[in-house]
């Protein structure tokens, strides 16, 4: 294993070592930094030339120069590693160090909600192959492969930031609007349940009664203006979702771990009221943090207390509960936070941004106000950049999931008498995840890359941007910065995928036999 | 137009299994070719995009060598035509004169007017911009399909035949242009030789797009090369030449299509994105990302010059995805279709009915 690491390690620094050769010199041969002053008629040019040739090194030819930027880059390994200075005389690494948290901010949530997403999705449509669903799930993730995400992005400004605002100044629905919305979420609803046709109604028709109530509700209550969850509503959602995930971890027949997830949401409920009174205090993130070790040393506790023997799947499914009942907790805190949010000078009624990292004019202070804000900025991008990328994944787990329900084991495990849900999650979906794990890691690395788009479209300054800026002003070095990067994380993702392939696959050796 | 008996696709045998007869009795070729023809998604996109190209290119004057089509549409890209006034709504001018909606749904009838897609904010007619447009991205497209599928399949067919020494040499390229995000390649060359005019554009793109496709391309040759038949024909005196043409292209042929389809989805949207980000085509000339890109900020007062080229975009990548997943569909020799409760029911009705 060792040794297969380190003659990865070793390809590794030979690839990086020639495509930076390669696009040093594509980038320095096809552009002129200097083009602009040679063909000036400022007096002062020649003077301007000379030191530019001097301070870019332009006089030596790129191949060699190549050299000079490799030498920074080595200087990893006796400590004074650099990639050179920018055209503003600063430091190449720093300028890309600084940006790489924007970038990872951008991306990370949506990358986790299109994995979501996209991998239940594209399960339900396998097992519902050649359904109603499925066609129409096809029929949407090629639409959405299909759309420019600059495209998508000045749609998403119009209609969910531009216009959802100006509904908030008074937020009534029409009838008409109500119905089709209804309709919509019902048919989505019945055709993922699936079954014949008289179930296919039934809850098509539950489904589409109960959003119009809640909608109805909703309205009444004010709620877009002050949405809040409460205690109770916080207390039914946690049990919902202590329902949910024993029912996808265990089965509902198996009342340990029922037992030990509803202690979860009971244990929340008890402490909702000193958990509102925690997070008002200082130091928000140490306060979340050591929430989040509370919450998982009682779901142990539980497990231990309601199943004396095979505790690990009670415990995980506690576990799972716990954190999801504390996201629901925090949920409820950013909902609280809303109004005075939604109130204040800077946001005045406008609560949906549709540029910019985060609001300047917004009073720093609050923490739950200034986190809040973060993610209203996130909302849009999010949104974007989840539409394009979770349909990759919609195929491509239906495809694995359909390859691996083919497989003899799948036909062993039905053969002896297993449920359908042990079946599927535990035979099916686990195999299912092998291939997608390594698609997914690889692009976590890709898409820092990929944001140059989103940044632009959505004003953020992060990798994207100093890309551009590298390029429309022949920063050689900036440019090599940015990619020497991305491409060293694509890599290593790359041979991180390949580990992880082998530790969930006993089936593949790495570096056996070799 | 005889109608002929649909052929039941299960049957059940006599001792109660049920059997797949839908490939009964067919080359390669038929069950390919039969597949695909029943795959309704791709046949839509075909004649959807059939229609849009033909549509496309026979709009404007086209030059080829010294022969010159004048095209059926009145207006080029360079005419600047008054703007049309009537039927505008709040004061704007130049909005879109095509209707959809006949009379008697209280439209003004289908028609195409004098602008149909409207005007831009110099006055030039939009539908011609629009066509110019679609021309230059489905241009790009073709050529980087072509470009990259035949240096994908030459260097994936290389390394993977001959194996060895070879096969390090070529895949290590390949790993180096695979580093680099295809979008800052396609920025640094988009921003060099973007003015050399749209084909020198697509054939820069191309040069660089092939890496996916030799991969997939030299897994296939190299699985395919230590086949039986290929062992035959060896020992039959064939040379590489002709085991390499005759015997593994012809077995390798169905993931090249499917890949080069994708990679042509992937094509049109790397160019728009390109002259979305200002390194793709650059004016005079226009290309349905550059459209976009100029007109997005006026989305509020004139939406036409915002949704038309969008439209034609997303028309074409969907079209193409969809004939590459009816492909993909058709060559896969794993795929079988699932039986499912209806079918064996129908079979067994089938069976009752004959006994």
């Amino acid at each position: 294993m060792f040794a297969f690491i380190m003659r990865r390690l070793g390809t590794l620094g030979v690839i990086l070592f020639g495509s930076s050769f390669l696009l040093y010199n594509l980038a320095a041969l096809s552009g002129d930094p200097i083009g602009e002053l040679r063909t000036s008629t400022d007096p002062e040019a020649p003077a301007q030339i000379a030191a530019l040739t001097r301070s870019l090194q332009l006089d030596v030819p790129p191949p060699l120069r190549y050299f000079y930027w490799l030498k920074g880059v080595l200087g990893l390994f006796v400590g004074n590693f650099s990639l050179g200075e920018t055209r503003s005389s600063e430091p190449v690494n720093v300028a890309v160090f600084e940006a790489i948290p924007t970038t990872v901010r951008l991306v990370i949530t949506a990358v986790i909600v299109a994995i979501i997403l996209g991998i239940s999705i594209g399960i339900v449509t396998a097992l519902r192959q050649y359904s109603k669903f499925d066609y129409s799930m096809t029929f949407v993730s090629f639409l959405l492969f299909s759309l420019p995400i600059f495209w998508v992005a000045v749609l998403l400004k119009q209609f969910m930031a531009i216009e959802f605002n100006n509904w908030l100044a008074s937020p009534t629905i029409a009838p008409r609007a109500m119905m089709i919305i209804a309709a919509v979420v019902a048919l989505i609803l019945a055709s993922a349940v699936g079954g014949d046709r008289k179930k296919f109604w039934k809850v098509f028709g539950i489904a589409a009664a109960s959003t119009v109530v809640v909608l109805l509700l909703l309205l009444q209550l004010n709620w877009f203006l002050q949405p809040r969850l409460g205690p109770i509503g916080f207390f039914f959602a946690s049990v919902g979702a202590a329902v949910l995930v024993t029912q996808l971890s265990v089965g509902l027949s198996h009342k340990q771990s029922l037992r030990a997830a509803l202690s979860m949401s009971v244990m929340g409920l008890i402490s909702y009221y000193p958990v509102q009174w925690l997070f008002n205090q200082e130091k928000q993130p140490l306060i979340i943090f050591g929430l989040l070790l509370l919450t998982i040393g009682f779901a142990v506790v539980a497990s231990i207390y309601f199943a004396k023997v095979d505790r690990g799947p009670v415990i995980r499914t506690a576990v799972l509960t716990g954190i999801l009942t504390g996201l629901l907790m925090i949920l409820d805190k950013l909902m609280h936070t809303w109004e005075p949010y939604f109130n204040s000078d800077a946001v005045n009624g406008r609560p949906v941004p549709t540029v910019g990292q985060t609001n300047s004019l917004l009073e720093a202070g609050d923490y739950w106000i200034s986190l809040l804000d973060v993610l209203m900025h996130l909302v849009l991008p999010t949104i974007a950049l989840t539409a394009i990328s979770f349909a990759g994944y919609i195929r491509f787990s239906r495809g694995t999931m359909l390859e691996v329900l083919n497989q003899d084991y799948i036909r062993t495990a039905r053969a002896k008498g297993l449920n359908e849900r042990t079946v599927i999650m535990r035979h099916a979906f686990r195999n299912t995840m092998i291939p997608i794990t390594t698609i997914i890691v690889s692009d976590f690395a890709g898409i820092l890359g990929g944001a140059i788009i989103t940044e632009r479209v959505f004003g953020w300054t992060g990798m994207g941007t100093l890309f551009n800026k590298a390029i429309n002003t022949f920063d050689l070095n900036l440019l090599m910065g940015v990619f020497f990067l991305t491409a060293t994380l694509a890599l290593l993702a790359n041979l991180v995928a390949d580990l992880l392939y082998s530790v969930m696959d006993p089936r593949i050796r790495v570096g056996a036999g070799e | 137009m005889i109608l002929r008996k649909k052929k039941p696709e299960f049957e059940v045998n006599t001792d109660g299994s049920i059997v797949n007869k839908e490939t009964e009795g067919l080359s390669q070729g038929q069950i390919v070719r039969k597949r695909f023809l029943q795959h309704k998604g791709a046949m839509i996109a075909i004649f959807v995009l059939t229609s849009i190209v033909l549509f496309v290119f026979s709009a404007l004057k086209l030059k080829i060598g010294p022969w010159t089509y004048p095209g059926w549409w009145k207006y080029t890209i360079e005419d600047l035509p008054d703007f049309a006034l009537e039927g505008c709504a709040d004061g704007l001018v130049g909005c879109p004169t095509m209707s959809l909606r006949p009379t008697w749904l209280g439209g003004s009838g289908v028609q195409l007017g004098e602008h149909p897609f409207g005007q831009d904010d110099i006055g030039r007619d939009y539908f011609a911009l629009v066509m110019r447009g679609a021309q230059r991205s489905l241009m790009v497209t073709v050529i980087i399909g072509l470009i990259g599928g035949v240096i994908g399949t030459v260097i994936g067919a290389i390394s993977g035949f001959y194996r060895g020494i070879v096969d390090s040499v070529l895949m290590r390229i390949t790993d180096f242009i695979i580093t680099v995000p295809s979008i800052i390649i396609g920025s640094v060359i988009g921003f060099h030789f973007g003015n050399l005019g749209v084909a020198f554009l697509a054939f820069y793109l191309g040069l660089f797009a092939w890496t996916g496709l030799s991969r997939l391309v030299r897994g296939e040759f190299l699985t395919l090369r230590e086949r039986e038949f290929v062992d035959a024909a060896r020992v039959a005196g064939a040379s590489n030449r002709r085991i390499i043409f005759k015997h593994i292209l012809p077995n390798a042929v169905g993931i090249i299509i499917v890949s080069v389809t994708l990679l042509m989805s992937g094509a049109i949207l790397l160019e728009t994105a390109l002259s979305y980000l200002g390194f793709g085509v650059v004016s005079p000339d226009v290309s349905l990302g550059s459209l976009i890109s100029q007109y997005q900020e006026s989305f509020t007062t004139r939406p036409w010059l915002f949704w038309y080229p969008g439209l034609f975009i997303i028309t074409i990548a969907l079209c193409i995805n969809f004939i590459g997943d009816g492909l993909r569909d058709a060559f896969d020799p794993r795929q079988r279709r699932r039986i499912t409760r209806k079918d064996r029911q129908s079979a067994r009705v089938a069976m009752k009915a004959k006994s």
